[in-house]
Parts: C-alpha cells; structure tokens; sequence
C-alpha cells in the first residue's frame, strides 16, 4: 500500500495523538481508581484522590477534545461508533459521570457509610472506563459488521467475545500499572511503600496480558501485522514497546520512579502506535465485508474542513500543551491536603 | 412511542438539566474576578475570603457542568447519526474548537483557581481566575455558534445526493458569523450573567435575613446588583435584536412565538394568552394592537407572515412556544424591576432595611434559571419540524443503528441519575451555604481597620 501524507493520514495521527495523550493522562487516574479500594484508611483514600485532585479533569478534557476532533474531521467514524455501540457508549457516559460525581462528594461529609459508598463508585467506574474502553479497541481490531450505508448491524453482544474481552483487561491492567507509579511519584511514608509493591504486582498482571494479546493478534488477526510485513522498519516501533515495557522494573528497581513513570508512558504510547499503524488506513473495519470499511478517505470530512481544523489546531495546541506542562509543573511533588483539598 | 420521540426526549432532559450548571459557572466566574480583583486592589484580605467561598460553590457547579457536558458531545453520535453525518463538516468544526480553546483552557486553570492558593503568587491566581471565566465564556461561544448555525445555516454547500447528501463548509468565517450568532450570543451570555448574580444575591439576602456574615452579605449584593442591572438591560437589547432576527430569518418561528396565524401588518403583541392550534385563535388574551409589526421594523405597517403561509409540515408547535417566550419576556422584565428598585433603594441608602425585599432577593435565583431553560425552549422548539433549518428534518437526523428499547433504557436511566445528580447538588450547595464564609468577617479589613 501506498502511503502519502495527505491531509487525511495528518488528521488519523492528530486523532491518534489526541487519544494517546487521553491514555497517558487520564490512564494514570484511571489506575488510581482502579486501585483506590485497596487502601484502607480513609486519609489514605484521600491522598490518592488529591494526587489526581488538580488534574483529572483536564485529562478527560482530552477525551471530549479527541470526541470533538472525530466529529469534525471523521463524521461517519463518530456516527457509526457512537451509535452502533450505543449501549456501551452510553454505559460508558453514565460511569464518567458516577465517577466525576464520586471525586467531588466523597470527602465533602463526613460519614463513613457516605464515603465508603463513593469510594466504591468511584473504583468501579475507574475500572469500568478502562475496560468499555479496551473493549472498543478491541472491536477496532476484530472489526465489526456494517452495511453499505456505513451503519452498524450488529448487536451490543455481537462486541463481546474472548479477544475484546482481553483486550480490555488488558487495558485495565495498563492503566493499574501506569497508576501505581504514578501513585509512588505523589505519596510519601506507609502508603508509599504499600504502592511500591503494587507496582511490582502490576507489572506482572500487565505483562502477562500484553503477551497473551500480542499471541492473540498475531495468530487471529494477522492482518494487523500486515504494515509490519511490508515496511520492516516499522518493527522498530514493536521493538520500542517492549524496550519501553522492560525499562519499567529496571527503573522501579534503581528507585527511579520519575523515569519509570516515563517509560510507562512511553510504553502506552508506542502500544496505540503499534494499533493505529495494524488498522491504517481503515478506522474501522467492517467484518464480514471489508468492503464497507470505514477508511480515512471515505469516512473523512471535505479537504477544506480539514484544513480549517488543521490551523485550529496549529494555533490551540501549543496553548494546550503550555497549559498542561504548567499545571503539572504547580502541582509537581507530593500530595498536601489542605482544606480545599478533596 | 417511537424512536423519534424518546431520542427527542433524553436530548431535551439531558441538555436542559446540563444548563443548569454553565450559566452559573459563567455568571460567577465574572463575579469571582471583579471580587478577586478588589482583592488585588485593596489588598484587603476580605476580598479574598469572599472569592474563597465563591470559588468553592463555582467548583461545584462546575464539577456537574462538566459531567452532564461530556454526555451531549456524545449524545449527538448516539442518537442523532444521520443528522452527524450531515453536519459533521460544519458542526464538528465547532465543536472541535471549543475543546481546544475552551475546555483545556478553563480545566487547566481550574486546578490553580481550586488548589493553587497556597501554590501560586495573587497575581497568578488572579490571572487563573481570569483564564477560567474567559475559557468558560469562549465555550459558550463556540457551542451558540455552531447552535446558530442550525438555526441560520449560512457558509455551506450541500454535496452529495439522497443518502449521501451532506453540508460542507464553503467559508468559516460566514459559518461562525451566520446571520444570528452575534445576537443568540449575546442574549445568552448575558443570561448566564444574570444567572449567577442572582445566585449570589440570593444567598447573601438569605445570610443578612439570619443576621450572618453581614460584611460579606452586603457586600456580594452590592456587586451582583450592578452586575444585574447591566446584564438585565442589556437583555431587553439583545432580546429585542434576536427577535427582529427570527423575524427576518426563521418566520415560521416569529409567528409561533406571536400566534400570528395569518399575514398581516399591525400585528399585536400579546402580553399573554393561550393558543388554540385548532381554531388558530388566541384565548383570554391581551394584545398592544400593532405592536409587534411595529417592534420588528420600528413601522406599525411592517408585515408580518403568518404560519398560514407555511406548508402545514413545516410549521413548529405553537402554544408551547408561544407560552415559553411571553413567559420568558415576563421574568425579563421583573429581572429589570429587582435590579433597578434594588439600585434605586442602595442609592436612597435603605438597600438592606426591607425584609420583604431580601425574601425576593431569595426567591430571585430561580428566575433567570427559568428564563434560561424557556428561552433555550423557544428557540429549540420553534425551529422544529427542523434540527438544521430549511435543510435537515428532525426526524431524518436519527441514528438508523438504535432501537426504541436502547433509548428507553437510557433515557430512564439518565432520569434517575440526574434526580440524583440534582438532589446531591441541593443537599452540597445548602451545606456550604450553611457553613459560610471561612471567618470572612473576623478578618479586620486592613483598610478600615489599620494595625495600630
């Protein structure tokens, strides 16, 4: 296949970055969520909540960006996802909400029924993001039925089966992974330590996932090595990956949690990449009938809408990242509760 | 009942209950930089306890704001596909927009407005603050625009045939200054305004009726009447050129709004009444004879069309909109009376000496809410049968891929969680009502009271 950086292979990168900056952020707070239960004492709970007090809601602001980015510049991918998993989606949308709603309330009475309750809403959404989110990939990969006007004929069943269920604990045991470390990086003391060894644990739930997926792929779903066949260079970036996976324990063993926190990041990154190179040029692929597929060329928005959005982007996106390195740079350190904290 | 209508329904419910929350994030986030301002100014650390206690109620709605906010930037995809389809090349731009410039703006910024006391200098704080109530503001436009776009379609082609038939941009600067933008802006910005000067009136008229907090009481009212006042003039203004805009630009909705059935010149305005749709007459109401034809062209000779003129398949439902828009004139004008005797009583110096006049000051907080929410009514039902007017049927824009089953089941469940959502509010809001001010008053005011 013929590659070419036209307008529509910019915009499948700049959605692509969009997502994989999602993941890295809001993956982090995602696995502290995940991980918020097995802390016991309530001020405990609250440092981990207060680690991601500042910022959790700018992450999801990569998601409902990434959102906004799909509509404008793929239409039809935003129309036949959204609607053709509508009950996931809207699952989805209801745990975003139990778990904002969670963050903001828990602390805010002091009964312990009251937070317990929250607490518990807040995990399980944590959780249940990760997972509706790991399903979707893996449905991106296993490709969904669609007929010839672009529309989802499937059933909400028809997305579950043994590979995109992996897929999605996969992506929880990433986001576990990638929270602990960053939980090490805010907290001092007891619950330090106790973070230290969950990074350990998770490292060894994460890998073994990853290697199951990867198995998975490859012998179900060789096509998504396809690029890799063709353009050996590209095996560069799957040797990246698992570089970055491996540098994990050896960093958390030297004691360096910042440059594991990276390298985590790295290795998010450089998954997705690995994804988005498997599925190019389609976005989603139609199965049976890869026909129907949903390409970057027949899915996308007119050249003029994407050269708009492209100067949007120019122009916002040095803004966005100058704001985000800045609140991580106020924030940096350990956690502090005050009392506006959480 | 149909696919159509409970998809209708949960975007109604969803995006009414999301209002709610921007327009007061909006009105105090133009509050909290005129208090933090002062603040800055004086140096009197009063002013700084009373942005506190803003900020903690701002974080609240905000908080809500953003998580009803997420649901309708999906919800298009989820329920209204075809119609995503259609708009994604002009719409999506907008939309798009508002995430770049907006959100990421104001979410960034919110972590120093919340936590960043202690961790960053006043004027840096001030500037979050600053950057928080713009980002909040440059959301709104964004998302009028690309609403106004839907009701005033302008720098479009459509491009395809049958199924395929879409909008694509032909000049974005003609999209986002479509012919009603300027106007819908303008009117709904000075809503949220109203919405949060209210708030604050609301609460600090309740703190003086307790004799609590009295420094902090008097003084929040005196800045949120100013802001009222302006905000509920400048809302008869922008009111007035929206409606000779509709006149101008969507007549079938001007003619619900007025129950004009048929064309006619000195067409009356209607200070109430109730539409019969059948009998196409207005019952138990009074009218200004030729006012209407005379507001809309400045000439009582202006025509006006009258809904007879449209095929009966392109005229919106009338006495809901109808009733939705002289209601929403009504609570505009008692806005204007509240702001005006309240300025007029502070300048007569009795401002805070009639408990009859706080317990009002209680109650106002609901009225720009209404009006908000019926104003939104108007303009969403009165472009109806049309989600993108004269070109896309609301009916046509619905995703093919959902069943009425799915959409029961989430629009039950988006019920009950946002009777939840609005009860947690209620019951966190009257909490730190309650709670007040940290010791606002017990901090002697550096300026009036220097250290001996």
């Amino acid at each position: 296949m013929e590659f070419n950086l036209d307008l529509n292979t910019i915009w499948f990168i700049l959605i692509g970055l969009l997502l994989t900056g999602y993941a890295i952020l809001d993956g982090f707070d995602l696995g502290i969520g995940a991980l918020h239960l097995l802390v016991k004492k309530d001020i405990d709970r609250r440092v981990m909540l207060n680690s991601i007090g500042p910022v959790w809601d700018g992450n999801e602001v990569w998601l409902v960006t990434g959102g906004g980015a799909l509509f404008a510049a793929f239409p039809d991918v935003y129309a036949t996802v959204f609607s053709g998993f509508y009950n996931a989606i809207i699952m989805l949308l209801f745990m975003l909400i139990f778990r904002a709603v969670a963050i903001e309330f828990r602390s805010k009475r002091p009964m312990k029924w009251w937070r317990q309750t929250w607490d518990v809403a807040f995990s399980f959404a944590s959780i249940l993001i990760a997972f509706i989110m790991g399903i979707a990939l893996g449905n991106i990969i296993t490709g969904i039925p669609l007929d010839s006007s672009k529309e989802y004929i499937g059933t909400f069943w028809d997305m579950i089966n043994p590979y995109t269920v992996l897929v999605g604990i996969t992506t929880v045991a990433l986001f576990m992974m990638h929270g602990s470390i960053y939980g090490v990086l805010k907290t001092e003391g007891e619950l330090n330590q106790k973070l230290k060894g969950w990074v350990n644990n998770s490292i060894i739930f994460f890998v073994i996932c990853y290697v199951t997926t990867t198995m998975a792929t490859l012998i179900y779903f060789p096509n998504m090595a396809r690029h890799f066949k063709d353009f050996p260079p590209l095996f560069a970036l799957a040797l990246l990956n698992m570089l970055a996976i491996a540098n994990i324990p050896r960093e958390i063993h030297h004691g360096r949690e910042f440059r594991a926190f990276l390298s985590s990041a790295a290795s998010i990154a450089s998954l997705l990449a690995l994804f988005a190179v498997g599925i190019f040029p389609n976005i989603v692929l139609s199965n049976p009938n890869p026909e129907f597929s949903l390409t970057i060329y027949n899915a996308a928005s007119s050249q003029k809408t994407l050269t708009i959005m492209l100067i949007i982007a120019a122009i916002g996106v040095p803004f966005v990242l100058a704001y985000t390195i800045s609140i991580y740079w106020i924030f940096r350190g350990k956690v502090k509760l005050t009392n506006m904290s959480y | 009942m149909d696919v159509e209508i409970l998809a209708r329904l949960q975007f109604a419910i969803t995006i009414a209950f999301h209002y709610i929350y921007p327009p007061l994030s909006i009105g105090l986030g133009v509050f909290m930089v005129i208090t933090e301002g002062m603040y800055l100014k004086t140096k009197d650390k009063f002013y700084e306890q009373m942005t506190k206690f803003w900020v903690k109620v701002f974080a609240l709605t905000f908080a809500i704001g953003v998580a009803t906010g997420i649901v309708m930037e999906f919800e298009f995809g989820t329920n209204w596909a075809t119609y995503s389809r259609f708009v994604g090349d002009v719409f999506g731009s907008a939309l798009a927009a508002e995430g770049i410039f907006a959100f990421f703006l104001e979410s960034g910024f919110l972590a120093v407005l919340v936590f960043g006391w202690d961790k960053v200098g006043p004027k840096m704080h001030f500037f979050a603050t600053l950057m928080v109530a713009l980002g909040s503001m440059f959301s709104a436009i964004w998302i009028v625009v690309a609403n106004s776009w839907m009701q005033t379609p302008a720098g479009y082609h459509i491009v395809g045939e049958g199924m395929n038939a879409r909008a694509e941009i032909t000049d974005f600067w003609a999209m986002v200054f479509n012919p009603s933008s300027v106007d819908r802006l303008l009117h709904t910005i000075s809503g949220c305004w109203l919405a949060g000067a209210f708030l604050v009136i609301s609460v600090a008229a309740y703190y003086l009726l307790k004799d609590k907090h009295i420094r902090f009481a008097k003084s929040s009212i005196r800045i949120a009447l100013i802001m009222a006042l302006i905000a509920s003039l400048f809302q008869l203004f922008t009111g007035h050129q929206s409606a000779v805009g509709v006149a101008k630009n969507q007549p079938a909705k001007l003619a619900a709004m007025e129950a004009v059935f048929d064309d006619q010149t000195h067409a009356p305005l209607y200070l109430f009444g109730w539409v019969n749709e059948d009998k196409q007459e207005v019952k138990f109401g009074i009218a200004i004879p030729s006012m209407l034809s005379y507001l809309i062209g400045w000439d009582a000779n202006t025509k006006v069309t009258g809904l007879n003129s449209f095929p009966e398949d392109e005229r919106p439902p009338v006495n809901i909109v109808f009733q939705a828009y002289h209601l929403m004139v009504a609570i505009g004008f008692m806005l204007i009376a509240i702001s005006v005797l309240g300025v007029f009583l502070w300048w007569k110096g009795t401002l805070f000496k009639h408990r009859w006049l706080l317990w009002i000051f209680v109650f106002s907080v609901l009225l720009p809410q209404i009006a908000n929410q019926i104003g939104w009514i108007t303009a969403e039902v009165g472009r109806q049968p049309w989600i993108v007017y004269g070109l896309m049927r609301t009916s046509e824009g619905l995703s093919k891929a959902v069943q009425a089953g799915q959409v029961w089941y989430s629009l039950i469940m988006f019920t009950l969680i946002y009777i939840g959502l609005f009860i947690l509010f209620i019951y966190l809001l009257n909490n730190k009502i309650q709670h007040g001010p940290e010791e606002a008053d017990l901090i002697p005011s550096e300026i009036g009271h220097p250290k001996a």
